[in-house]
């Protein structure tokens, strides 16, 4: 057992995953919206590491380590599709992307 | 120990809420190093030095080059009225500010002032013995998954070819 306390550390990944989630619902910038996905992520990670500390064992940070590989796949991809989109409307508001035709 | 918890949470809650509320695209993107490097110091009192390390060189080295890289490739088609604007005191204060309240944490716990620092972390080696025992199908999953995510970005970000000469255009999907 860790002197932290699992709730407090809980606590936190919430609000970093509510801020997250904010950021995505509030933000038209795509590049501001990858961002609030790799916070969210990173807080799902982070609840992920704090159980694993809870139980004493490696489990947690193996799925961190999982969690981690998705978020590079995610942030690749999610940025080429972002140079795309760029490309071909000349802005970052999200809301432009209403049309799938290329 | 738990002060050093909730200073490193304070800090990382502080600068995701910078992150989300700037205009300017590098400048969050400083606030997202510092909030990483923030949750990197959780990681560590937690009892995990080597996730710590990942997510420092990964998430605050790797990805969050990637994305300086995209926002440096597209110019964003604002003009810049001054050479050095970016340069303005206040954009880069608060961020080294931040991150000075993670050097000194890191410099208390480095001294050995700091109570015996994780009751038991759990070594990289454990982890690594889980990572490759009984999570080998996650492992080449996950291998799977980023060798999808290169063909993927390749395949999204390449321009179109422009044909030397219209005759060798054969007038592809339009």
């Amino acid at each position: 057992m860790t002197s932290v306390a699992a709730e407090s550390g809980l606590i936190v990944a919430g609000v970093l995953f509510v801020l997250g989630l904010v950021g995505i619902m509030v933000r038209r910038n795509i590049l501001f919206v990858l961002m609030s996905l790799e916070i969210m992520m990173n807080a799902a990670g982070l609840a992920f590491v704090i159980a694993g500390a809870r139980w004493m064992r490696s489990d947690g940070q193996v799925t961190f380590i999982f969690v981690l590989s998705a978020a590079a796949a995610e942030v690749s991809v999610g940025l080429a599709l972002f140079l795309r989109f760029f490309r071909h409307s000349r802005t970052l508001n999200s809301d432009e992307a209403n049309t799938l035709r290329g | 120990m738990n002060l050093l918890f909730y200073m490193a949470s304070a800090v990382a809650v502080v600068s995701t809420l910078m992150v989300i509320t700037r205009t300017h695209a590098v400048h969050a993107l400083l606030y997202l190093v510092v909030s990483f490097l923030a949750i990197a110091v959780i990681f560590f009192i937690l009892g995990g030095p080597f996730i710590a390390a990942l997510e420092v060189i990964i998430y605050a080295g790797a990805i969050m080059v990637l994305f300086v890289f995209v926002v440096m490739m597209l110019d964003f088609g604002r003009p810049q009225p001054k050479r050095n604007r970016w340069m303005i005191l206040r954009v880069w204060t608060g961020p080294s500010f931040l991150a000075l309240i993670l050097f000194v944490e890191f410099a208390f716990v480095i001294s050995g002032r700091a109570r015996p620092l994780p009751t038991n972390p759990i070594p990289p080696k454990e982890v690594g013995v889980s990572l490759f025992g009984p999570y080998l199908l996650g492992v080449e999953l996950a291998a799977m998954l980023l060798l999808t995510g290169i063909v993927g970005a390749l395949h999204l970000a390449l321009r179109k070819r422009q044909p030397a000469h219209r005759f060798f255009d054969k007038g592809g999907p339009k």
